[in-house]
């Protein structure tokens, strides 16, 4: 069986600026992938270039065998990868329903998209209460939590996730963790972008660590925690 | 032009039933306005263009209406015809300039969607002035009559204080339910929705699978059959059409669109209604010739207090 993903010998960058220096990273069935680096290191570019927003130059993404990387971003997203962006990118003036809603849009399936509301407030309770309000005047938790219920809206095989953890008081970063297991446990694939690099090592399968658009290690995530460049550079010695 | 027209007439009645009748002319006129507006601010909302062609889009879709009332031969028809010509009028012309609003989306903005923002502003300025030239070459330089096929009859009775015709009704039973049409489309409907998730954050709805290259020629096509039933709205109301319309109107369009908050649909209709009712009160009351002076003058006015005018961005977003 093919990896769900294959990222092979990836090149991409913007105008001048090539960013992606060639990385290959997978993602099999039922993972936990952890992608970690310092800033600017090319994470963003990653999931950018595997939802088809930012065209690769050379080298190939493949979903389950199948070559994506030449198609549009919105049919990226019906071949089963959903992203939950880096700034979580709310869509201000639509209701917390209405985020929801834009989630499913790839979708026809009424009654499953109603199973999934249901699956979705109960993960997060607190967008039940919310679902009238216009997703701007969320709280940044709040917006998280959005972001993430708005991106299973989608079904998804693959689930991007890029710094569910940014700002959020640790609680809450506790919070969003457990649902991302869960979701893993419901076999929904995750690669995972994190500065909170120790609890993301803790909670994935395996991990790549980045560096200025190249991949410089990987291996299973035990691993990684134990080694002790990533400590010094990523987990705080 | 009709607000000067009717002080004339109604220069003998007394002071309150002449405002409320150029309150009516005002409102009457906004509402075309406002038609014209959504065109403007739908698109920007969508692409933050400003496209100056949208106006000449209105002016053609006069011309082409004005060509097919020859061609049916609509002056000489009886009643029965005549409405069924301009029913179809309202089926055609919005086609035409949706069609025609696409095409120019599709041809000219497009390969500039990702320069810089002033490479497509000047080619809309562009695709303005060959629109007008089409139209001069169409229907020539000095302004034409459209035919006055809509009765002026007053519907309130022969010597009913307040004039309000079957012109006046034909604007008004024709631009609210359009109105209302939109709202419901834009609120909702799926592509509706859609639409205003692209307007808000492009990536994002990509990311959805929004497939934004279809939201924007659906926001083109919606503006410009607005334009194109304005236009037959205009034509039927006003009876003078020319290869300048579109350049005055759109203006004035324009105007509303930012007045209201450029980008947000209410907003686009208040301040239609708000420029039409400038203008037809500055014209009564302060003269014919400083309407325009006028109606800018409220324009920077309210700007000052509200930058992003009267509806525009009210929900604050977080970072
Ligand atoms: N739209 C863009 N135009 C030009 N350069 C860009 C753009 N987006 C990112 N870059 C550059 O690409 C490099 C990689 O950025 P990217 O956002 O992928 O990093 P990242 O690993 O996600 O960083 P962070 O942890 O800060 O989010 C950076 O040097 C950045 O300046
Ligand atoms: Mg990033």
């Amino acid at each position: 069986m093919p990896p769900l993903l294959e990222i092979s010998d990836l090149r991409a960058g913007y105008g001048q600026i090539e960013v992606l220096k060639g990385i290959s990273l997978e993602v099999q069935p039922g993972e936990i992938v952890a992608l970690i680096g310092a800033n600017g290191a090319g994470k963003t570019s990653t999931l950018m270039s595997i939802s088809g927003c930012l065209r690769p130059r050379s080298g190939s993404i493949r979903l389950a065998g199948q070559e994506i990387h030449a198609r549009a971003p919105h049919e990226i997203v019906r071949l089963g990868i959903c992203h939950s962006p880096e700034g979580r990118k709310i869509f201000p003036r639509l209701t917390v329903l209405e985020n929801l809603q834009m989630g499913a849009f790839a979708r026809s399936d009424k009654a499953g998209i109603q199973q999934d509301l249901d699956h979705a407030f109960e993960m997060f309770p607190i967008l039940k209460q919310r679902t009238t309000q216009a997703g701007g005047t969320l709280s940044g938790g709040e917006q998280q939590m959005l972001a993430v219920a708005r991106a299973m809206m989608g079904r998804p095989k693959l689930l991007l996730l890029d710094e569910p953890s940014l700002g959020l008081a640790p609680l809450i970063v506790l919070k969003i963790f457990e649902v991302v297991k869960k979701l893993n446990d419901e076999g929904i694939s995750i690669l995972l972008v994190e500065q909170a690099a120790r609890m993301a090592l803790k909670l994935a399968h395996r991990g790549y660590v980045m560096e200025t658009g190249e991949i410089t290690m990987h291996g299973p995530a035990a691993n990684l925690l134990a080694d002790a460049r990533v400590q010094a550079a990523y987990l705080g010695g | 032009m009709t607000p000067a027209l009717l002080l004339a007439q109604t220069a003998d009645i007394d002071a309150w039933q002449a405002f409320w009748q150029y309150a009516l002319i005002g409102l009457t006129n906004g509402a075309l306005i406002a038609l014209v507006a959504l065109g403007y601010t739908m698109v920007y909302g969508i692409i933050e263009l400003i496209n100056f062609a949208h106006g000449d889009v209105f002016m053609l879709g006069a011309f082409l209406a004005l060509t097919l009332i020859g061609a049916m031969g609509l002056e000489q028809a009886g009643a029965v015809q005549l409405w069924l010509g301009i029913g179809l009028l309202f089926v055609v012309v919005p086609l035409f300039c949706a069609v025609l609003n696409v095409t120019i989306d599709r041809a000219v903005y497009k390969p500039l969607r990702n320069a810089p923002k002033l490479a497509p502003l000047v080619s809309a300025i562009g695709v303005s002035f060959v629109l007008m030239n089409v139209g001069l070459l169409w229907h020539g330089a000095a302004d034409k009559h459209f035919p006055d096929l809509v009765s002026r009859q007053n519907l309130l009775g022969e010597n009913a204080a307040i004039e309000f015709s079957y012109k006046d009704l034909l604007v008004i039973g024709m631009t609210v339910p359009i109105m209302i049409a939109l709202t419901g489309f834009v609120k909702g409907t799926r592509l509706g929705k859609a639409m205003r998730a692209t307007a808000q954050d492009p990536v994002a709805a990509t990311l959805m699978g929004i497939n934004a290259d279809r939201v924007i020629a659906v926001t083109f096509a919606i503006g410009g059959a607005l334009a194109g039933a304005a236009s037959v709205i205009y034509g039927l109301y006003i009876n003078t059409v020319g290869y300048q319309m579109g350049f005055t109107n759109g203006l004035y369009a324009f105007t509303a669109a930012v007045l209201g908050g450029i980008g947000n649909i209410p907003g686009a209709v208040l301040g239609g209604l708000v420029i039409g009712l400038a203008r037809s009160f500055g014209s009564a009351y302060v003269g014919e010739r400083w309407t325009s002076a006028l109606v800018f003058v409220i324009l920077i006015a309210i700007l000052i207090f509200r930058p992003n005018g009267l509806l525009g961005a009210r929900t604050r977003e977080k970072v």
